[in-house]
């Protein structure tokens, strides 16, 4: 496991430039549907600012899922930050995810019950590194979440269920940057929001991305947004999906 | 530390479920543990009925009738004991005391029991504790009847006042020639003493001196101030209670009595008797907490359905987790660890609600059912059932927590709604 936990560490592996890698991924879930993915080389460079066009059901979230190791392929390899995820025991890629991915969804990204500054330590109780490298993780998070244009009172006091869906998307975005994750991964981060708030909000990620010198992965399907982006790729061109078999023509 | 926080405030954010929930735990504990303190307390009470004699005497027949009909004034005796048996025992050497019982007659529902006045220094129960009078004396004239507690209470009997005795248990002819004043009101004991109208032994003679076979002898009745003038020699006695100089000769003793030849005799030990007795009423205690375990069973199973019912909703709590690094594993802690604050919350509100019972009611219980509870530290027994509550709530929850594992593998950080 010292190697393992020499990979959780992280920042350190600089001769590595890729962020991410995929190389002759091939994935199907197993007995359930006969949806089948292959991906022969996807790679994003590290610190670059990558938007992922795609529609739903282009295979996006299982892309997501592979990339932050919580379903591992069947063939091919998945490299994040120069660790092969395959080489990692699946709770050793739950503490690697912990430790070097910040994941903001779509909507629904926080746990109701807490403040939303609890919300945004959380992922430093999973990884250690991360949480050493934030000597104080409140000012820390109110440091983020001051970036991110949310008031300190806000953040401390309210319930997450209180805040309106603009500000919990701002405090995703803090908690998957909190510690400095070498990764952050979007999935449709401003989909909730109405167009105005779009903008701001995307703004504001990849100032904050930029700051902690993380690389940023944006899925979206919608194409007005990939103008702020280092480089855009059409999901379906580095995705190649296939339904066949029994279940097909669903 | 950071899973207990996080599932104390899971469980915050859905107060009245999840309070509604430890009610229920807790209401079946409390009766669990409430029925195991009425059991003990009523085995104890039950087991002190009788202490410090060392052998009852009666006819031979079954221990457990002789000893129901002597201490416990349920049921008859068969046979009676001769008065020279009873005399030629009470001359024993072994013997320190004796004291002759007489059953046979009623008073409006309640036995009428001839013995001496020793009986009222003889008779010890809840380990030694003795007869008080609450008002009045001990009988002293041939008509002069003591009357327990109860007698008192539910027939509104103060000193002073007459009553007649029945012919038998439950008959309509009355020795109403020849009526009773009673002389003093026995201080509540919890015991069958409470529930009898006690004469002495003579008078059970004066008032059956001129019956034969169970009726008057026709033109042949003898008034209350004659039979004074009479030896009223009993023939018969019902049983005895006997004490011992030593406890070793008790056994010499019994068997002694058993072995009698003039006439069948059945000795018996009280205690030993009791926990025969015991024994036979034991089946009713067993379903008692029988069906007490199967309430703190039903509460916990309620728990799990309520854990269950929440799974659906609480999937996206469970993909954020996922998302931030948490293990599979995680989310099942996580759901066995709500369960466990749940239940153990229950425990403890359960204890509370038990303790605030105890110390409200036992006055009362004491008071109208003989039960003395004793409020004490959880015994070890009790504490082992807590445990075994806390544990059971924790393999209960494992069914929701290992469909919550199954999920949280299958969803992954996919937030499905």
């Amino acid at each position: 496991m010292d190697g393992e936990d020499a990979a959780m560490a992280g920042g350190t592996s600089g001769q590595a430039e890729q962020a991410i890698r995929l190389r002759d991924l091939q994935f199907s879930w197993s007995g359930r549907t006969s949806f089948r993915m292959e991906v022969p080389d996807l790679r994003v460079a590290r610190g670059e600012k990558v938007f992922l066009l795609g529609e739903s059901g282009s295979g996006k979230s299982t892309l997501l899922s592979l990339i932050c190791g919580i379903n591992a392929p069947q063939r091919g390899t998945v490299e994040v930050d120069g660790t092969a995820l395959g080489s990692l025991s699946a709770a050793a890629r739950d503490r690697f995810r912990a430790e070097r991915i910040g994941v903001i969804f779509q909507m629904f990204n926080l746990l109701p019950y807490a403040s939303p500054l609890e919300n945004i330590l959380l992922p430093l109780s999973f990884a250690k590194a991360r949480r050493a490298r934030v000597a104080d993780p409140r000012a820390e998070a109110l440091r983020l979440t001051a970036g991110l244009g949310l008031e300190a009172d806000l953040v401390c006091g309210a319930r997450a269920s209180e805040l309106s869906i603009g500000q919990q998307q701002r405090v995703a975005a803090a908690r998957a940057l909190i510690g400095g994750p070498a990764l952050i991964v979007a999935d449709e981060p401003t989909s909730a929001l109405d167009a105005a708030r779009q903008g701001d909000f995307l703004d504001l990620l990849m100032q904050q991305t930029e700051a902690e010198g993380a690389t940023l992965l944006m899925v979206s399907h919608d194409a007005r947004l990939a103008e702020r982006f280092d480089r855009v790729m059409d999901l379906s061109q580095v995705v190649l999906t296939s339904r066949e078999g029994p279940g097909a023509g669903g | 530390m950071l899973l207990t926080a996080l599932a104390w405030q899971s469980l915050l954010s859905r107060k009245i479920t999840v309070g509604l929930t430890i009610f229920a735990i807790s209401l079946s504990v409390a009766l669990f543990l409430g029925v195991e303190k009425v059991r003990t307390g009523a085995k104890a009470s039950f087991a002190d009925t009788i202490s410090d004699t060392d052998l009852i005497l009666g006819a031979r027949s079954g221990g457990v009738q002789l000893l129901l009909y002597s201490v416990f004034r349920v049921g008859n005796a068969t046979n009676n004991v001769t008065w020279e048996s009873y005399q030629d025992i009470a001359s024993r050497p072994e013997v320190d005391w004796i004291v002759p019982i007489s059953l046979g007659d009623s008073h409006r529902g309640f036995r009428v029991m001839g013995t001496t006045t020793d009986f009222f220094d003889r008779y010890k129960y809840r380990g030694g504790r003795g007869l008080e009078m609450a008002e009045g004396a001990r009988f002293d004239d041939l008509f002069d009847a003591v009357v327990g507690a109860d007698v008192a209470a539910e027939l509104g009997y103060e000193t002073g006042q007459e009553v007649v005795v029945a012919h038998g248990l439950a008959s309509f002819t009355e020795h109403d020639d020849k009526p009773f004043r009673i002389s003093g009101v026995l201080a509540r004991t919890g015991t069958p003493v409470d529930r009898t109208v006690f004469v002495s032994l003579r008078a059970i003679e004066a008032i059956h001196v001129d019956w034969r076979n169970g009726a008057q002898i026709p033109g042949q009745t003898v008034g209350a101030d004659a039979v004074r003038q009479m030896e009223l020699t009993p023939g018969a006695i019902t049983a005895a209670m006997i004490g011992t100089k030593s406890r070793l000769q008790i056994f010499g003793l019994q068997r002694w009595i058993n072995e009698y030849p003039e006439e069948p005799l059945l000795a018996i030990l009280p205690g030993v008797t009791l926990q025969e007795l015991w024994s036979l009423i034991g089946v009713a205690e067993t379903a008692l907490v029988g069906v007490s375990a199967m309430v703190v069973a039903t509460a916990l199973l309620g728990m799990a359905a309520m854990i269950f019912s929440g799974l659906a909703e609480r999937r996206r709590e469970m993909a954020i987790l996922r998302a931030v690094g948490a293990r599979p594993w995680t989310i099942l802690g996580l759901l066995s660890l709500e369960a466990l604050l749940m239940a153990g919350l229950g425990v403890l509100l359960g204890l509370a609600l038990l303790y605030g019972g105890l110390l409200a009611g036992r006055g009362w219980i004491d008071q109208s059912f003989g039960i003395y509870l004793r409020i004490g530290a959880p015994s070890p027994r009790e504490l082992a059932v807590l445990g075994l509550v806390l544990l059971a709530a924790l393999l209960v929850s494992l069914m929701p927590a290992w469909r919550a594992y199954r999920m949280s593998l299958s969803d992954g950080m996919s937030i499905r709604i």
